[in-house]
């Protein structure tokens, strides 16, 4: 499968959030929200209804915050048309025009959009999203996963710099899955600031190694995953070891203060650390001295899935 | 024709509600030919045919269904967010989606009214509830347009207008006329073609300047509103 990459924009983008709020009535929806977003891909991780949805809507101009602002490159998007010649927008509904089909309904895209050569523009974007051979169909005959690239497909058009995708993977198959994380892949690669939100751990881990994770409206944890992972020092790190004699090794580690348990079995070592840096420096000394050879030494709790279960629980 | 415009009208036509619009119409004809087929006077079938049907139930239904489809539906459906995500100015979505709505119900109306009026009457009273009509059907679709914008009940808020306002206050409370889009019409037709089939009690220059007054501020109302367009409040 290949991806047609789209040519890297001349200028990036920065889209900010200040402190930003949204209440409805007596319901905080986003609480205090503060974060900037640069090239590359980043994920917006929650459980349903942490604020994803929102914070996106008032990323993307199509709601207001009760408090703080929202700028891309220095210009609010609230009331702000002009932000879409440099943003892009896949929405969580699934709303198209079912009466045009993928071809008419991207070129109208660009018609909006008023580029220079609007049928250059569609015919790219929908190689993007490889929908070729179904572009002539209406896109009421479309699966769930096809709607999903035509609207992937008008949001690229303009070939914005900022994208902006609110559960993007949501009815794809396994394939389309795995082209739509190349695209964004080969997009943000390209200097693009591109956002997704996704409730589903895994396609996040996949995507990005950057995250912002929201819980109950509040930014919980922000950055490389695994970096945010190792700053939780109230939490022990695990570490899955096997190595030539796993008892000595296990007696040694014992008596090390950035060890906090250590459990042996059949497969070999379950080690606990406080302290991970503390630790990783002081496995190979211990191993040396004891005169064990250290086999594999596998961080089991560096997912993201932990991460993401640690800051909810939290 | 705009993009704008394109889709909408594909939108428009190609929705099943558009059905709706014929039946009214068909009927407005249907009873002007059975009337004058069967000999009935025109002062006694005209004013309920051409008013009471035509004026106050086939126009300002009709521009409702039309004028809350062009914008109203794609807000129901999500599918307005489409046209929003460019850079276009808001009055260049509006005034396009206007422009549909007016030109398809004054087509869908204009026609059997001018029909009737010519049964009744003459090729003048035709002509004059033709062209009154299609510019009532400038002042109601405004209105429509611009409630798709005010509220998620756009139909509900119109028939309100069309059947409590125009239907039932404006017969009983005469001043409640100088504020019914159906009266600056009759006015207006009456002045075109001056018979005893229509009867108002809204001046001509009146109508006139208050016909232009709601068109031009509703849509005003629809710029300004479609500039702070809020996605529905999704927590998800």
């Amino acid at each position: 499968m290949t991806t047609t990459s789209s040519p890297a924009p001349t200028t990036t983008s920065t889209l900010d959030l200040a402190g930003v709020s949204r209440w409805y009535g007596n319901v905080v929806a986003v609480n205090d929200v503060s974060m900037s977003l640069g090239p590359g891909v980043t994920g917006l991780l929650g459980p349903n209804g942490a604020g994803k949805t929102t914070l996106l809507h008032m990323m993307a101009g199509f709601l207001a915050p009760s408090r703080g602002q929202v700028t891309l490159d220095g210009l609010p998007t609230w009331r702000n048309p002009e932000v879409y010649r440099r943003l892009g927008l896949v929405s969580e509904r699934e709303a198209v025009h079912s009466f045009l089909t993928a071809h008419e309904f991207v070129l109208a895209t660009a018609k909006l959009h008023k580029l220079p050569d609007p049928q250059a523009a569609a015919r790219r974007a929908i190689a993007m999203v490889e929908l070729e051979g179904a572009q002539d169909r209406r896109i009421g005959t479309y699966s769930k996963g096809m709607r999903q690239r035509a609207r992937v497909a008008a949001s690229l058009v303009h070939d914005p710099q900022v994208l902006l995708l609110d559960e993007p993977f949501n009815g794809m198959d396994p394939r389309q899955r795995l082209h739509m994380m190349e695209l964004l892949h080969s997009l943000g690669d390209a200097g693009r600031t591109i956002l997704f939100s996704s409730h589903i751990l895994e396609e996040v881990e996949q995507v990005s190694g950057t995250v912002q994770v929201m819980v109950a409206g509040r930014l919980a944890a922000s950055g490389d995953f695994r970096t945010i992972r190792r700053l939780m020092t109230n939490r022990p790190h695990v570490f899955a070891i096997r190595s030539t004699d796993d008892r000595a090794l296990a007696v040694a580690l014992m008596a090390e203060p950035s060890v906090t348990g250590v459990e042996l079995g059949r497969d070999g070592l379950t080690v606990r650390a406080g302290d991970y840096g503390a630790f990783t420096r002081v496995l190979p000394k211990v191993a040396l001295a004891r005169g064990v050879r250290v086999r594999q030494l596998l961080p089991e709790d560096e997912s993201l899935e932990s991460v993401f279960s640690y800051l909810v629980e939290a | 024709m705009s993009t704008v415009s394109w889709i909408t009208a594909r939108g428009l036509f190609g929705r099943r509600r558009f059905l709706l619009l014929l039946p009214l119409p068909v009927l407005l004809v249907v009873l002007a030919v059975l009337s004058r087929g069967l000999g009935v006077a025109p002062s006694a079938w005209g004013p309920p045919v051409l008013v009471g049907l035509g004026l106050a139930v086939v126009l300002p239904v009709v521009a409702l269904i039309v004028g809350t489809g062009v914008l109203g539906a794609e807000i129901d459906d999500g599918t307005v967010v489409h046209v929003l995500t460019t850079p276009l100015p808001r009055w260049q979505i509006v005034l396009p989606k206007l422009a549909v709505a007016v030109g398809a119900t004054a087509v869908t109306v204009a026609v059997p009214l001018f029909a009737a009026g010519l049964l009744a009457d003459s090729v003048r009273l035709g002509l004059a509830l033709a062209v009154a009509a299609s510019i009532g059907a400038l002042a109601y679709s405004a209105l429509f347009v611009a409630a798709s914008l005010l509220t998620r009940r756009p139909v509900l808020l119109g028939l309100v207008y069309v059947l409590i306002w125009e239907g039932l206050l404006s017969n009983v409370v005469t001043g409640t006329r100088v504020l019914s889009i159906q009266h600056y019409v009759i006015a207006l037709a009456d002045r075109l073609a001056p018979t005893n089939l229509l009867d108002t009690t809204v001046s001509v220059p009146v109508a006139a300047v208050m016909t232009a007054l709601v068109s031009v501020a509703f849509t005003l109302l629809a710029v300004n509103r479609l500039r702070s367009f809020s996605v529905a409040g999704e927590t998800s």
